[in-house]
């Protein structure tokens, strides 16, 4: 553990409340309080990088995931808690340092946050390290006690002989267990024997975060520090022909202004008049190859593109064939915009470049890509670039990018002004900014035979890489980038004849993993077009997919648990209709049925969702139900609003007024049901976005009669 | 100088009229609880209360905050029955937009000690949250409100 430098006592204090009690411990300041003084010449108990025991009974975890809403900082504690025996009311957590130690389990060497991934990849590694610290307190007791080690059994933060009954806390042990030598094998515990995995502990960062005092990116401040806003290409792959800053110059506050790779940063004492000082700007832009980059013509682009063969994802059976010979056929386009991820805490990073180090705080889901993107720009080796991780005001994807464009920015700017720099993107610079979902074009042919079965199917996608060009693009299998087929090549459904094939839309604007990532256009097309295939064989889309599930159990249980929570086969509200769903994604199946009514101008009213979710063994039953309701929102608001758009190479939307948000009032009234599962765990923190708008759209064919093949919902189809 | 009573204390800050009360209150003050989102009045997340009244700071020239009581979300006491509530329901996921959500939130039951559904979505409506955190934010204000949630 590093001491963070160039902060202030007063700072400290705070920061040390936000990250808990012991981390006094690791960064000792002095003064803060005599208990912390004290506390400070005893040493805690270090089994593992992960876990820290503290003479005065605190447990504190290290956590190698960014906090970005999921609940990584109180579910991975579990995981460490439940194996180690703890007092719960004694754990809390730390954000993790770079370190290879500290490496995603499933990605190779670099430390990261993504793909619903966080509890799937620790949950052996978090659970080993807990249980691999009770065995060594379990021996140190033993010792103490001069007793055999198997007698000694740890249980809530003490180690207790089984044949006297003695007790003895984990605080008293720390001398003796840090002697220990660690164990090389431990046993971990049986999902029957949980105590704590499955509970609904409260989460430990919410105090924090109901006062103000969670420390995000946006709000370090170092000693002497400035404030930078960035002004960019307003084209993509743009670049500065010339510019004249003396207009900015002039804005009080503004200190200096320097040229960056990415455009022309403005670097005032404060915010307010760094902003003033970009608007001010005068920039003669080379605007590049997309200055004539227009949505419709885009569309009509993909559109050709998807007139010729891509490269096969999935051949099954013989599609062509069976869709000749199919009794009844649908063809069908479905079509998706560019979205923007617009977390509420808008893009920032505070970089302090010196002559000899470099040290980062900054909201991010990609520390060692961040870490190693500041020392190639500094010059500086690896182990002189300290990056520290704040809390992040929502990723969604927005935080996990390849290139740490926005940790160069500040990094190239504190180089510049040689001060602590924060750069700050504004709302308008966030949406306009790029690594959007990809826009997506999917064409499809499919038929029934003559008992109404589904038996041919033809999925033909058009749509960028998000990997190509990245460090990502081993992602990249046989000419076809997984995250844009996912969800569509591999349905589930028993289909004998399917054919799936990909192109890669022409590059240009940036594009990025966006919450669910591919399952967020494969979902709405595989769970729409079931829909349109049951409508066709006149039979009950629940029954109808139930049916073409057979391979699948733990679907068919799913799909049997929403419909009868929601009443499926009752009549809905009067002028309501319902709509079904089912996804799997990031090792968890979703199920949501959705009760809509659509009004004589096309709106439509989301009333009700019940969700349902197998996502095998629980940790947090509330942080599941949290991000579903999480994302069955998240969804919604990008089937009724979401859509970025291009004209004259400029996207149009800037801010909340024009990329809308659903707001409470457009919320709908969310249930949620965990099946019960012993299966292997599951990701949660993206698994509830995909099936709302299928179930949404479905619940308005069962209206209106209307399939909206679209997102956002083109609402003009349905006014009556 | 501006002279502007935050929280009960007295401030003298540098600064000109016509900045944002939000830019005054994060980076010149550090009172950092209070959240930049869009800085046009659309997000609610720098809502805070001048005279008890929700206001959105983004949109307020520091210098029409002088000789008025504001309070931002460190100013309002822990066991206020929002922030209680807020804890009990597990409101927050990423935390960021909750200090302007709370601060809405508060202003509402101090007008309206018992609100409806609707009253919420009225008064809430201001406010997003992209982690999609409402329903429990609805929870959360009947609770403090004294209803189950």
């Amino acid at each position: 553990m590093g001491k963070i430098i160039n902060i202030s006592r007063r700072e400290f204090c705070k920061s040390s409340a936000v990250l808990g009690g012991s981390l006094v411990l690791a960064f000792y300041a002095p003064g803060c309080s005599r208990k912390a003084e004290e506390l400070a010449t005893a040493k805690p108990f270090v089994p593992n990088a992960f876990i820290r025991i503290a003479p005065d009974e605190s447990v504190t975890v290290i956590v190698n995931k960014s906090e970005m809403g999921q609940g990584v900082y109180t579910s991975l504690p579990m995981l460490v808690g439940e194996e180690l025996e703890v007092d719960w009311a004694k754990v809390s957590f730390e954000p993790a340092p770079v370190d290879h130690v500290y490496d995603h389990t499933q990605w190779g060497p670099m430390q990261g946050t993504g793909g619903s991934t966080s509890i799937r990849s620790c949950w052996e590694q978090f659970r080993k390290a807990g249980a691999t610290a009770r065995v060594m307190l379990e021996r140190a007791a033993a010792k103490t006690w001069k007793v055999d080690p198997a007698d000694c059994m740890a249980e809530r933060g003490f180690v207790i002989n089984r044949k006297t009954g003695k007790k003895i806390s984990f605080g008293k042990l720390v001398d003796e267990a840090a002697k220990q030598t660690p164990p090389e094998k431990v046993e971990l515990k049986d999902s029957s024997e949980f105590d704590i995995l499955g509970t609904a502990k409260k989460r430990l960062d919410t105090p924090d975060k109901v006062n103000g005092r969670a420390l995000f990116g946006i709000d370090v401040n170092q000693e002497g520090m400035l404030t930078a806003v960035v002004a960019r290409p307003p084209v993509f792959g743009g670049k500065i022909k010339s510019f004249d800053d003396k207009k900015a110059k002039a804005v009080h506050g503004v200190k200096e202004v320097v040229r960056i790779d990415r455009g022309v940063a403005v670097v005032a004492d404060h915010f307010w008049p760094a902003k003033l000082g970009r608007d001010a700007l005068e920039i003669e832009w080379d605007e590049g190859p997309l200055a004539s980059l227009d949505s419709v013509a885009q569309g009509a682009e993909y559109a050709k593109i998807a007139e010729t063969p891509g490269t096969v994802a999935t051949d099954r059976g013989d599609v062509k064939k069976a869709l000749s010979g199919a009794a009844k056929k649908i063809d069908a386009v479905y079509e998706f915009p560019y979205l923007a991820h617009a977390p509420m805490e808008p893009l920032n990073c505070v970089a302090d470049v010196r002559a000899d180090s470099c040290e980062i705080w900054v909201g991010t889901q990609m520390q060692t890509l961040d870490r190693d993107a500041a020392a190639a720009a500094t010059g500086l080796p690896e182990d002189k670039v300290k990056l520290h991780t704040t809390y992040l005001g929502g990723g969604f994807g927005r935080r996990a990018v390849g290139d740490s464009h926005f940790v160069k920015e500040a990094v190239q700017v504190s180089m510049a002004v040689k001060k602590p720099v924060k750069v700050i993107w504004t709302r308008e610079d966030d949406i306009k900014g790029g690594y959007y979902r990809p826009r997506s074009y999917h064409k499809l042919s499919g038929g029934l035979d003559t008992d109404g079965k589904f038996v041919a199917l033809n999925h033909r996608m058009v749509n960028q890489s998000i990997v190509k060009g990245t460090p990502f693009e081993g992602l990249i299998k046989d000419g076809i980038d997984h995250t844009s087929v996912e969800g569509a090549f591999d349905t589930p459904y028993d289909i004998p004849n399917l054919f799936v094939d990909s192109h890669m839309a022409p590059a240009g604007v940036p594009v990025l993993w966006w919450r669910s990532v591919g399952h967020s256009a494969t979902a709405f097309v595989k769970e729409c077009f079931v829909d349109e295939m049951a409508a066709l064989a006149g039979k009950d889309p629940y029954l109808f997919r139930r049916e073409l599930l057979a391979k699948h159990p733990r679907q068919q249980a799913l799909l049997d648990l929403v419909t009868e929570k929601a009443g499926w086969n009752k009549p809905a509200t009067e002028g309501s209709h319902k709509g079904i769903a089912i996804h799997e994604s990031f090792g968890s199946i979703v199920a949501q049925i959705a009760e809509v009514s659509v009004d004589g101008t096309g709106r439509i009213k989301v009333h009700k969702v019940v969700c349902a979710i197998d996502c095998g063994k629980t940790v947090n039953p509330d942080t599941i139900k949290a991000q579903m309701e999480g994302g069955i929102i998240f969804g919604l608001t990008a089937a009724l609003y979401g859509k970025i758009t291009f004209n004259d190479g400029r996207v149009v939307q800037g801010n909340f007024d024009d990329y809308e948000m659903l707001r409470i009032d457009g919320t709908p009234e969310i249930e949620v049901h965990i099946m019960e599962s012993d299966e292997s765990v599951g990701g949660v923190g993206e698994p509830g976005v995909p099936p709302i708008a299928p179930a949404v759209a479905n619940a308005v064919f069962a209206a209106r009669g209307v399939r909206l093949r679209q997102l956002p919902f083109a609402t003009n189809l349905l006014r009556s | 100088m501006i002279n502007l009573n935050i929280n009960n204390k007295e401030y003298e800050i540098d600064t000109v009229e016509d900045e944002p009360l939000l830019w005054v209150i994060r980076d010149r003050l550090g009172l950092t609880g209070t959240k930049f989102g869009c800085g046009i009045g659309e997000c609610g997340a720098c809502t805070v209360q001048i005279d008890g009244e929700a206001v959105q700071s983004c949109q307020m020239e520091v210098g029409d905050a002088v000789g008025k009581k504001i309070t931002t979300v460190e100013g309002l006491p822990e066991n206020h029955p929002v922030k209680v509530a807020w804890i009990e329901k597990e409101v927050p996921q990423c935390g960021y937009c909750h200090s302007g959500q709370i601060m809405s939130a508060a202003s509402l039951l101090a007008n309206n000690p018992e609100p409806t559904d609707s009253d919420i979505d009225n008064a809430m409506s201001i406010n997003i949250c992209r982690c999609g955190t409402y329903p429990r934010i609805r929870e959360a204000i009947h609770l403090a409100a004294g209803k189950k949630g």
